[in-house]
């Protein structure tokens, strides 16, 4: 059973301002969640390796090479920008 | 049906823009009822189109695919193309750039339609979970279309496209599929690149096509399938035209029906004599069934529903307010707010219900102390799942059980308890469990409320052997 409390704490985790009501709300309901995902406990899992990668694939590299944009798709990257100041992306101060 | 409309083109029975305007004509006449499309593309789709009739006209030889009208979900980044996610975080959001998928298709001579509905970020069974629009089944228009990608697949069920692109997560293109009636595929993990694809659960993610028929499912998948050096989980693969590789011939190809699956009392009985029949129908088809076993099947869920969150928490991270997507810093641009304000106020304004509910028990299960109890766990259970399917493949060639436990749901019926919404994919997820691929083909009909609703029958087969799969799939329709 999840508290209204630990709900406000994961949701500061998760960046995300939540009210009252919604904390009563995800309480409930990710109460039941937990409660239906316990049933992997009734697993046998005694020695056995968490999965990695479901296909084997194993340290996959790709050339190292530089492919270069063009100016178009380097505006629409800028573009995107919420806030920005010429071609920087504008941030509140982090400090 | 893409091979039919391929012919029509190249015998210049009908020039590819008629025929992207005739589809236009069916958007406008019916979707303002199902709203299967969050946006079109009129005149992109048909200066493609026209540019398509100019090569047949000057005798080149073209795709397949070209000139061929479909839609994409949108989830699935299309340069210059408005691509929302159904989020309101992405309302404005241009990608920059295609998706590998998007590229391959252009390079075919693809006409893209527009951009489909479905639950936000994908996150959802019945398409109630967009920001934008409801869509509704083209079949009982009370009854919703399946999800995620409810869009797409009412948009293929209605003829608003030939085909449809989108990505299943943990059932999200085989039960829509299911739903509305058609054909759905999933292909391996790594058959297909995701590069483009707005991430969900990256280690479950995968796209494949919406279609009318097996025969176009082999037909897109041969076209979008292969290695990207943009995807590194994305496996060099055999090229193969899968179209050509149909013979519809089963005899002797064993049929492992896992009993497991038609256990307890979640089956919905209708469903469960269609399925039945169909396993008759396979038999007269000449393939060997047999008894599989998958105890697994029963935790797969659990599993699901433990991993998928985890990397939703962790993927949706990127939808702070700060590089792109909706930002509260518009609304307040004074100095009055710190950059915590921002992810906070951004990403609880911006998200919608399912897609927080989720990063929060993501957050919850990778949290310091759950770590071992949830997600380790877990992956663990998936381990399991794996071999159990691995044991099951050295005795079957391909698996059969039903898409969904259930004939499509009125609105509303499970948006109050996620839980139940979540049980929709109970025969869906083994399959991105274990990375396998996973076709749903309609098999019959179930009567409710004086509508003929479709029943989907699910086909997994093993990894990479979408060959054998998609032969399995095609000898049912052929017979049907």
């Amino acid at each position: 059973m999840l508290s209204k409390d630990e709900v406000k704490k994961i949701a500061n985790l998760a960046r995300i301002e939540i009210s009252e009501q919604e904390a009563e709300k995800y309480s409930t309901e990710l109460s039941d969640i937990l409660g239906f995902v316990e049933k992997l406990n009734e697993m046998d899992t005694e020695g056995i390796e968490p999965i990695a990668h479901i296909t084997g694939a194993k340290n996959m590299a790709r050339e190292d090479k530089i492919i270069e944009y063009s100016e178009e798709t380097k505006s629409g990257v800028i573009n995107n920008f919420p806030e920005k100041k010429d071609r920087f992306d504008k941030v509140k101060a982090v400090f | 049906m893409i091979k039919d409309l391929h012919n029509k083109l190249v015998n210049q029975e009908i020039t590819s823009e008629q025929l992207t305007s005739d589809y236009f004509d069916v958007i406008e006449k019916k979707d303002p009822q199902i709203e299967a499309y969050l946006s079109l593309n009129k005149e992109f789709a048909l200066d493609k189109a026209r540019a398509v009739d100019k090569k047949i006209q000057s005798g080149e030889k073209i795709d397949l695919l070209a000139g061929i009208p479909c839609s994409i979900k949108d989830v699935i980044c299309t340069e210059g193309i408005r691509t929302t996610a159904s989020s309101k975080v992405l309302e404005n959001y241009v990608p920059p750039y295609d998706a590998t998928v998007i590229s391959r298709l252009k390079a075919n001579d693809a006409v893209i339609l527009g951009k489909t509905n479905c639950d936000e970020f994908a996150m959802g069974s019945s398409t109630e979970n967009s920001a934008y629009q409801t869509t509704k089944n083209p079949i009982d228009p009370e009854r919703v279309p399946g999800g995620s990608s409810g869009g797409s697949a009412a948009a293929v069920a209605a003829e608003m496209c030939a085909y449809s692109l989108a990505s299943d997560t943990g059932g999200s293109i085989r039960q829509p599929a299911s739903l509305c009636g058609i054909v759905g595929l999933k292909p391996t993990y790594g058959a297909v690149s995701r590069y483009g694809l707005m991430a969900m659960a990256s280690s479950f993610d995968q796209i494949g096509p919406l279609t009318k028929s097996v025969e176009d499912a082999a037909i897109v998948l041969s076209r979008i399938a292969g290695k990207d050096r943009h995807d590194s989980t994305s496996m060099p693969l055999a090229e193969k035209n899968y179209e050509d590789l149909l013979s519809g011939n089963i005899k002797n190809l064993k049929i492992g029906v896992p009993k497991e699956y038609f256990e307890g009392n979640g089956l919905d009985a209708g469903v469960r004599k269609i399925i039945e029949e169909s396993i008759e129908k396979y038999e007269k088809l000449g393939a060997k069934i047999i008894d599989v076993s998958l105890p697994g099947g029963e935790y797969a869920l659990a599993t699901y529903y433990v991993i998928q969150p985890c990397e939703v928490s962790s993927n949706m991270a990127r939808y702070d307010g700060i590089r792109f997507g909706q930002s509260i810093e518009k609304d307040f641009p004074s100095d009055k707010f710190s950059l915590a304000d921002i992810y906070f106020k951004s990403r609880a304004k911006y998200l919608g219900k399912e897609v927080k509910r989720r990063i929060m028990l993501g957050t919850y299960a990778l949290s310091a102390g759950y770590y071992d109890q949830y997600y380790k766990k877990a992956q663990k259970v998936r381990s399991l799942i794996k071999k159990e399917f691995k044991d099951a493949f050295d005795k079957a060639d391909v698996i059969l059980s039903p898409t969904s436990p259930t004939v499509a749901f009125k609105f509303g019926e499970k948006t109050d308890n996620p839980l139940e919404m979540y049980l929709a994919d109970i025969y869906t997820v083994s399959a991105n469990i274990a990375g396998i691929p996973g076709i749903s083909i309609p098999c019959g009909e179930v009567e409710t409320d004086g509508k003929n609703l479709p029943v989907g029958l699910q086909l997994m087969g093993k990894w990479f052997d979408e060959e054998t799969l998609l032969n399995c799939a095609y000898a049912f329709e052929k017979k049907l």
